[in-house]
């Protein structure tokens, strides 16, 4: 797993990463009421704001955390946005996306890294 | 924590919960416990939820024919306020727009104010100025609490017996170990429950004996807001200001027969002009219930349009959220009385793309409180 400065985490699958947020992120945002998700195939680059997520207190945005094509979006969110809250991690990615190269998340953080950042 | 930030009696208490402490009104207030937003506005409606509003203010005012007198700044019928009753009040200016709204009691020898805390210098002053008559004091000693819900009744009689006899907006003196509570059956959420002023040496000991009790939890400043949003009650700076007036607001209801054109007291309070010809002719604009049939809050701000493309920018949302209990997105805002039915359709403006909305009636949910 790799993490980002704006509380993202990725998971390779193949030639993909699935991301969400972290748990941090979410006990930070409360109970999540509402996600919008990208479009499939869409074109994203870096720092794209690419989601939506308000909680009972406020909005924020999900950046894609590398350039990318989104592949798969988890609807399930759509539905159920408390997930986010329930499985930050684990269910309640957010999407897919294919990356053109995997060696950009070289550059991201480790979880002890991650760790480390959060303080 | 910022600088200068005041603190409640109840600060430790807060900190020692685990609260989320948020600068609020010149105050370092919870915003949340651990139970999360959510959590805090169900536990609530389902059984009782106990607030710290210590930082609004509290005001004795005191001297002859201080009703009257009061109704000087008021669009109110206070003069005709039993003895140990409650009645919901607003400060108008000459425009009849809204200083800040406020709870009156009459106490039988004074009466008691609670107020805004963000507005309780300027309403003080207020008082001060055009009540020199009066002896008008600011009781800084005492905690204000409030316990909400529909298990706030026992919990509360079984801590001081007699207060379940109390009807809404009922307000006596009980004692509690010793010592003077003020209570009023009242309160912010759209349920049934009472609002406790307590010296403030004592705060911290009632605060815990009512949390020790299994059907108690505490309950920050997020859940409050969306119960009261919930409710259909105003936020004061939000959903009303110097520039609505009561009328607007949909506050008519406050403002008794006596002080109406044709009553006994007509008038007589700033801004009495527009609001009587508001009375009577229906005000230009409207707050209204807004329910957006997607699951996209619109927040403060949201612009409001009367069109999915092109149309006119027609008003704006004042205060808006998640309702926990209606499971959904409600809002509140202000449109022109000529599009203000329920079941108009408008559209919010949220992220640059116009969402639908339907104007509903207030409240979003029922209250509950005791008649």
């Amino acid at each position: 797993m790799k993490y980002t400065e704006e509380h993202e985490w990725l998971r390779v699958e193949g030639d993909s990463v699935v991301v969400g947020i972290t748990e941090h992120a979410a006990e930070q945002l409360g109970d999540v009421v509402f996600v919008e998700l990208p479009e499939v195939e869409a074109v994203v680059a870096k720092g794209d704001e690419v989601c939506v997520i308000e909680s009972v207190k406020a909005a924020s945005d999900i950046l894609a955390p590398v350039d990318g094509e989104i592949t798969e979006v988890n609807d399930a969110l759509t539905d159920n946005p408390g997930l986010v809250n329930e499985d930050p991690q684990g269910d309640a990615w957010f999407f897919k996306m294919k990356l053109d190269d995997l060696a950009v998340l070289d550059d991201l953080m480790t979880e002890d890294e991650y760790k480390e950042f959060l303080g | 924590m910022p600088e200068n930030l005041r603190l409640t009696p109840l600060y430790d208490l807060h900190v020692a919960l685990g609260a989320k402490m948020v600068p609020f009104a010149g105050y370092s207030m919870p915003v949340q416990y651990p139970m999360g937003v959510m959590g805090e506005h169900t536990h609530t409606r389902s059984h009782a939820g106990l607030f710290d509003v210590s930082h609004m203010g509290q005001v004795i005012l005191r001297g002859p024919s201080g009703a009257l007198a009061l109704e000087r700044l008021v669009p109110v019928d206070v003069a005709g306020l039993a003895e140990g009753r409650q009645r919901y009040a607003m400060f108008t200016n000459d425009k009849g727009g809204i200083l800040d709204d406020l709870m009156v009691a009459n106490r039988g020898d004074h009466l008691f104010l609670v107020v805004n805390a963000a507005c309780k210098a300027a309403d003080l002053a207020h008082l001060r100025a055009h009540l020199p008559e009066l002896e008008v004091r600011e009781i800084t000693d005492r905690a204000l609490l409030a316990l909400q819900g529909p298990g706030a009744e026992a919990v509360l009689n079984a801590l001081v017996p007699g207060v379940a006899a109390m009807r809404f907006m009922d307000v006596a003196t009980f004692d509690w170990q010793g010592h003077a509570l003020w209570i009023s059956r009242s309160g912010y959420t759209g349920e049934d429950g009472y609002e406790i002023s307590v010296p403030d040496t004592q705060a911290e000991p009632l605060a815990r004996a009512l949390l020790d009790q299994p059907d108690v939890a505490p309950i920050g400043l997020g859940a409050r807001d969306s119960l009261r949003l919930e409710a259909g009650l105003c936020l004061y700076g939000h959903d009303i200001d110097e520039h609505t007036s009561p009328v607007m607001a949909g506050l008519s209801w406050a403002i008794q027969k006596a002080r109406r054109a044709g009553g006994a007291r007509e008038g007589g309070f700033p801004g009495a002009d527009r609001v009587l010809q508001e009375l009577a002719d229906g005000p230009l604009a409207r707050r209204v219930g807004l329910r957006p049939e997607g699951r996209a809050p619109m927040r403060e701000g949201t612009v409001l349009w009367d069109a999915a493309e092109g149309g006119r920018n027609i008003g704006a949302v004042t205060s808006g959220g998640f309702g926990p209990s209606i499971g959904a997105p409600i809002a509140m805002g202000y449109v022109p009385a000529t599009s203000a039915e329920p079941g108009t359709r408008l559209w919010g403006e949220v992220r640059g793309k116009r969402l639908p909305v339907m104007i509903c009636d207030l409240p979003f949910r029922t209250s509950t409180y005791k008649r």
